[in-house]
Order: C-alpha cells, then structure tokens, then sequence
C-alpha cells in the first residue's frame, strides 16, 4: 500500500502523482472498470469509503471519495492517493475547502478514467435532484439512500419526484431478495390470482413504502401496510384466490429477526429461508452490476410520490 | 400497468425488465450417490451452500446422501458441514445454515440393495410432504462409471425415474462417458431407457467454467476478433490442458484409460468445438449443440497417425524441487502397463472456415505446470518493411484464452522496443478476470448444479456430441494399442520429444504455456 499525500494541489497533480505511485507499485490501471465517485462529509467517510473499497472487489474501480469542507477560508484542494497491492484500483481521498466545494466536479472531471461508466453514491444526505448535481451530471448510475436520511420518507418522496433515468436508491436494492422470494413463491403456484396483499415494517422504512409501490403495481391490488418494531420488514403477506389445482391461501413470508425468515405457502410445510440484511458493501456490488437506468425502479418509485395522505 | 398477460409464465411479479431478480429453482430436491467420496464432499456439497448462500436454492430444498457408511441424518449433516467450513467459496453463515440443514437426509446401502431404494423412495416422498419439494429430484450419480447401469436400473425399479404430474426427475452423470464409441452407446442406452433425453445432464465441468463461456462473448459479442477468426489469419491453434500432479492415488480409474480418453475426448475437443463453431442462431441449447456437432462432425484425422500424434508416459523426475515417482512406480500400476500419462494430437477441420489450419491438442500429467489454455496463433505479417534485423525478435502474433489458472485472454504482439535503433519484439496485453471481475467467480458446479435444477441444458453435452467425440477420438486409440509402451519423458518437462517432432515436421513448434 502506498499513500501518498497531497496538500493546496490541483487535479492535475493529483493525476501525475498517481501515475508515479502506480509505477512504483508496479501494477497498471488494467483491469479498471469504473469510476465510483462517494459524496460525503467527514464524519461519515471512513465507513462508507470502506463500503466502496469492499465493493470494488467484485468490480475494480477508481474510488474518488469527496469530502466537501465549505467555510469562509481559501479554497483549498488537499488529496490522499491510495494504491493498494492487494486490491486492484485505487483510492483518491480529494477534501475540498471553501469556495472550491462547490465546485467539485472541476476537480472530479479530470480524474475520471477513460472510456468508462461514472457511478456516484451520496451515503447519507444526496442532492434534492441527483441527476441535475454537478457530479450527478458525470455520472450514468446516481445511488442515494433513504434510509439514511434524517427524515426516510420525506427523502423518498423526493427521490420520487425527482427522479431520472439513472437514479437509484438503496432502499431499493435491499428489496432485491424479498422480491425474489415473493416472485418465485408465486412460480410455483401458475394461475392463482393476488387478491391482497400486506406489508408490515418498522415505522419509516423506506424499503417497505417501495415494497408496496412494487406489489401494487405488479398485482394490481391495494396494499396494506402494518407497523411493526422491526427491523426492518417483518413480514409480507399475499392472500391468493387459488386457481386450476391451486388451494386459496395466503403466501406468508416473514422475518422477524433481520437473518432468518419463514416461507409458508397454501398446503406446503413451513420452510426457513436465509434472509439477512445486507451489508452496504454487497448492497452497492448489486447496483454496480449494471449501470443503465433501471426501468423498474422507475415505475416503481413514482408509485411512491407523496399523496395528501401521506404528506 | 398490469402486464401479467403478457408474461409466458403468468406469474405478475415476474417481468423480463427487471434484471436484478435472479432465478431461483423451483421446490426441489438432489440426491447424490457416491456422497462420501471426493468430488461429493470437496466441490458437490460446497456448491449447494454456495448457492444457498447466493439465495438461489429454493426454501425448502432437500439434499439426500446415499452411501455404504451406517450414518444417520445427524452424522451425514456433521459432514456436511464439515465439507462446507473447509471447501465453501462464500463465508459460513447460521441461516443459510439453518435454511439447508432441516432437509438434510442420508439413505444407508449398496447399489444393488433392493431395501436401500425402496427406503430411499420413501425418505423422497417424506421429503415432499415435510419440505414441500413436490416430487421434483435430480439424482447425482457421483460413483464410478461401471456403478451407472446398476444404479439407473435400481431407479427405474424402484419408481424413482417417474415423475406424476407436473414434477420432473432428472439424472446427472459425470464423465467419463464410456471409454470408446460402443461403450459409450450402450451407456446411452442404458439411461436413455430410464430417463428422456432432456432429463438426462452429462457434467463436463470444464463447460461451467466461466472462461469457457467466455469463448463465446470474446467471440461473438466482439467486432474486433471474427474478422480474422479464419484460415486467412490463423496458421493454427493449440489447445493445451496440462496437469504437474501425477495419478496420485487414482491407479484404479487411470490405468488402461490414459491421458486421450479421460482429457481430449471430453474437455479438449469441447473447448475445440467452442473455439472453431459458427455462431449459433441463438444461445439456447438446441442451437449451440447444432453448431458443435457439425464442427465435431467436421473434424478429421491425420491420414498417418505416427507422424501427426505423439503419446508418453511419465518417467522418474524432478518437479518443482520435488522428487516424484514416474508412473510405473505408482502405487497399484502394473510393469506391463501401456497407459499412457500425455496425449497429443494434430486434428483438422474440413470447413471453408479452417480449411488448412491445424488445430494441436495436447495433454498430460506431471507437466511443467497446471494450465489449460487455448491459443489461436496467427499468420505472420505477409511483408515487414524492417531490416530482417529488426525484426529477429519478433514471433507470430496469438491470442490466448487462459482457461485456468489466472484465468483471461492474452494478446501478444510486436512492438517497438525504445531506444534510436528500429528494433521489434513481441509483448503482451493481458486481461485477467479476477482484476476486472469479482475476486471470486462461481465455482463451475455451483453454475451447473443451479442449471440441472433450474432444467438449463445449454451447458451440457448431449449424447450425439460424446458419440461423435468417441468417433474422432476411436482410431487414434486403436491405432496406439498396436504401438506396446509409450515413450518416456522426465516428469517436470513439457512432455516426450516426439510430441516436439510432431510440430516440427509442420514447421510449427508448441508454445510454453
């Protein structure tokens, strides 16, 4: 692991001292295939750079972690070059003091790998409208997190009017394994007809407004939402009319736990099913997987705009 | 918003839009035979936790062991376990744990123990009522090939190759796949009677390699490489599979099948038909077979098999610092032997497309190292408008799929070497998976396993390919068993000066891989 630190620098220098460091190493920027770009504050930029790195595993990349420092002093641009031997990639930690923080992109620009997708991630507090951001604007994949916000639901109604082809949220990627549960428990009974459907989570939970945007919108059925402790979901149930050689019943998955659920389907045993809440880390190596604009987020988030009775 | 009916499967929640739903087989359950040997507890039952872990196994899958130990579920789910700790790819979690381990069952017997399938047919329709694996059951046969005939029959016996109503039965066989053309249509046979023919998986696990696959991406999904994907760039293609490990403990199954049988037959003419193929209409499975088997079909030998092929065995050596016994010192190999260790082979393809290009197979054990590649070499540039100096160091440009280890492609081509004067050499541009990809791919069989159960055949050779691979395969074998013992080489070295000769009198020589 070399370090190098780089302090009142420019973007340009930053670029020159990574190509030295990497020659020192010996290893090349082969193999690179995006740049991820983290927005975040101070506090919070260890853990979610952690997150990124442990990400890059699965999709090596150039990790630029932006820490924006507005004040009154001069604008100031220090960086932090990391190139690792046992990871490919590398990390630049760029901390942007004064008028310079608003102006990130300028930094960011010229820091970008060639010929290859841009992803940015807000780990907590995004931009009211992500994809008109300076460094939204470089990127194709925008992942913010409701759940992080101080205020979930208020943050999701505005990712939902906000939204444009490339945004995504977090919140919806810890759906991913619900959803695929609930759509192979229903392969498994071909003909039967949704005729309500429940979802019960901790109050405020983000994921679960979108659960419910997804089923509603899917199988055409009002869903009901019940609060629970958590965490997070607890359970979803689907009340099934039955159909050629299907008994009526209701789908029941529940977990009350965070780790383990239960899936119990109409005249089947009672089955546990492993389903623990993801780390950040494989939550982001899902959203990277692909980065053109995810059409079922889409309809799915704007089912979640604010009505007058969720406002 | 609704668009339910426009889906083949009915299902709502399904939609083709949305790629981040993985497919999860269906309730189900496997059963393996021959669960206590190797391959079971080293890359079969690890591949089933893996796949737990990637939530792809169903709630309520089912896993039945049956073997000769007197184990009861608990003991066979401790080795299980133990299998998982120590071989798994994805970390050890209590819930995936959890989620297998009610399903686990173990049936005691012998193939031929009447008792044993009936308790085994039992434990299934038992595992359909407490797990809710509705009748559907894959049947692993992880034994040796003289077992299979056994086996299938005591499955069709006993009921357990019916499927009622909509549940399916299917049955997996590893290679290899007989041991000429005869044996292996009688195998056919055998299975065939039993089970149809899309509920019968032959595993070749190099074809769940994700490299392999890739063949066909870099192939087909790349402009840059099919335009000179033929005779008039290609001089020739080797294809290399070799191995530093010797029989080890393996006398039993090795001798009296040798290197060609038990590699080129399988895994060298597959990744052969992979590299040579048109491009299939489509990637679904009937249209990638169609495309194999008229280049297996196409493929001829050498009229003089002397000159064209090579064979050894491995002599007493040195490798990697170690000394190793040769092969007629192993333990349980007669002095009479006439296996042979490595394998080589010149074929030709009687298309437009390879008319002249000889592709070169070769195979062995205790080589200098482990590698598995395929490398297409091309022509030489028709005029060099350097010195004849210049270019002294300059070899013929290639294109290499590693297939194992450090898996990717490499491409190797001349460039000038700094400096005033005009000096050309060759160098290389790599591409490694584990740099641009996730440090850990899936392991073939978690790949396969998910495929037999998700009823995804595209990766499977089909009966007419073996056959078809045993035809090409036959007369150099037969023309080798009136030769008495193959020639020696030192373990460690790339194989027997004959197989040097062999591309020496094409003018060739092999690469070292």
């Amino acid at each position: 692991m070399t370090t190098i630190d780089l302090t009142d620098t420019s973007a340009s220098a930053v670029s020159s001292a990574l190509i030295n460091a990497r020659r020192a190493a010996g290893n090349q920027a082969v193999g690179m295939v995006l740049t991820f770009v983290v927005v975040v504050d101070e506090a919070t930029h260890y853990d979610a750079m952690r997150s990124a790195l442990d990400a890059g595993r699965e999709h090596p990349s150039r990790v630029l972690v932006v820490i924006t420092r507005p004040g009154r002093g001069p604008a100031r641009l220090d960086a932090e070059i990391r190139v690792a031997d046992s990871r490919p990639g590398d990390t630049i930690v760029l901390r942007l003091f004064g008028e310079l923080a608003k102006h990130a992109d300028s930094v960011v620009l010229p820091l970008l790998l060639p010929d290859t997708p841009v992803a940015v991630w807000w780990p907590s507090k995004a931009p009211p409208v992500p994809g008109e951001d300076p460094l939204g604007v470089l990127a194709q994949r925008r992942i913010t997190d409701s759940a992080a916000s101080s205020q979930p639901i208020r943050a999701l109604h505005q990712r939902a009017v906000s939204y444009q082809p490339g945004d995504t949220d977090l919140a919806w990627t810890r759906l991913t394994p619900w959803r695929a549960l609930l759509a192979a428990a229903l392969d498994q009974m071909p003909g039967a007809t949704v005729t309500a459907a429940t979802v019960e989570a901790e109050r405020s939970n983000p994921s679960a407004e979108i659960l419910g945007s997804w089923l509603g919108g899917r199988l055409g059925v009002e869903v009901t939402r019940r609060a629970s402790s958590g965490p997070g979901i607890t359970l979803v149930q689907m009340t099934t009319s039955g159909g050629p050689n299907i008994a009526p019943g209701d789908v029941v998955l529940s977990r009350p736990d965070g780790i383990l659920a239960q899936l119990d389907l109409p005249g089947g045993p009672i089955r546990p099913v492993a389903l623990r809440r993801r780390e950040t880390a494989e939550l982001l190596a899902e959203e990277l997987r692909r980065l053109d604009p995810d059409d079922v987020y889409a309809t799915v988030i704007k089912g979640c705009a604010p009505t007058e009775r969720s406002a | 918003m609704r668009r339910d009916s426009e889906e083949p499967s009915g299902n709502p929640l399904r939609d083709p839009q949305d790629r981040r739903l993985p497919r999860i087989a269906g309730p189900c359950g496997l059963v393996i035979f021959g669960v206590t040997g190797d391959l079971s507890r080293k890359k079969l039952m690890p591949a089933v936790y893996d796949l737990a872990n990637r939530g792809l196994l169903p709630p309520g899958f089912a896993l039945v062991g049956f073997a000769r130990r007197d184990w009861a579920d608990q003991d066979f789910a401790q080795v299980v376990h133990e299998s998982v700790k120590e071989h798994a790819r994805t970390p050890f979690r209590e819930e995936t744990w959890k989620q297998l381990a009610e399903g686990f069952r173990f049936v005691q017997g012998d193939f031929d123990d009447d008792v044993a399938f009936d308790t085994l047919r039992k434990t299934i329709a038992e595992l359909d009522v407490a797990r809710g694996t509705s009748g559907n059951h894959a049947f692993y046969l992880s034994v040796p090939p003289k077992f299979f005939p056994n086996v299938v029959q005591q499955l069709k016996e006993h009921g357990l190759a019916d499927s009622q109503g909509g549940a399916w039965r299917r049955v997996v066989i590893e290679k290899p796949f007989g041991h000429d053309l005869a044996s292996a249509q009688e195998l056919n046979r055998i299975v065939d009677e039993v089970f149809p023919t899309g509920s019968v998986f032959r595993i070749d696990h190099y074809l769940g390699k994700e490299t392999v696959q890739n063949i066909l991406a870099l192939r087909f999904a790349n402009q840059l490489f099919e335009p000179i994907w033929n005779a008039n760039y290609v001089d020739h293609v080797q294809i290399t599979m070799a191995e530093d490990v010797g029989i080890g403990g393996r006398a039993g199954y090795y001798d009296g099948i040798g290197a060609a049988r038990d590699v080129i037959q399988n895994h060298l003419l597959q990744l052969l038909a992979l590299t040579a193929m048109e491009e299939p209409v489509s990637f679904e499975a009937h249209a990638l077979r169609t495309e194999k088997q008229k280049i297996l079909s196409a493929v001829t030998l050498p009229d003089d098999l002397d000159l064209h092929s090579a064979r050894g065995r491995y002599g007493a050596g040195w490798q990697g610092g170690i000394h190793v016994p040769g092969y007629l010192q192993e333990e349980g190999i007669t002095r009479t032997s006439t296996t042979e260790t490595f394998a080589a082979l010149r074929v030709d393809v009687e298309t437009r497309r390879w008319a002249g290009v000889p592709f070169y197979l070769r195979t062995g054990k205790r080589l200098g190292r482990r590698v598995t590649e395929i490398a297409v070499m091309f022509k030489r540039a028709p005029h060099l408008p350097f010195t004849s100096t210049a270019t002294e160091e300059l070899g013929a440009n290639a294109l290499v799929v590693r297939v194992q280890p450090d898996e990717g492609v490499t491409v190797r081509f001349g460039s000038k070497v700094p400096g005033t004067a005009m000096e050309v050499r060759d160098v290389t541009m790599d591409f490694a998976y584990g740099e641009s990809f996730t440090e850990s791919s899936p392991e073939a069989y978690e790949r396969l396993i998910l495929d037999v159960l998700l009823g995804d055949p595209p990766l499977f050779p089909r009966h007419e390919e073996v056959e078809l691979s045993w035809q090409i395969l036959d007369p150099v074998i037969e023309h080798w068993e009136t030769l008495g013992a193959p020639e020696t080489y030192a373990a460690g070295t790339w194989g027997p000066p004959s197989a040097d000769e062999m591309l020496a009198r094409d003018g060739r020589t092999w690469r070292r891989p």
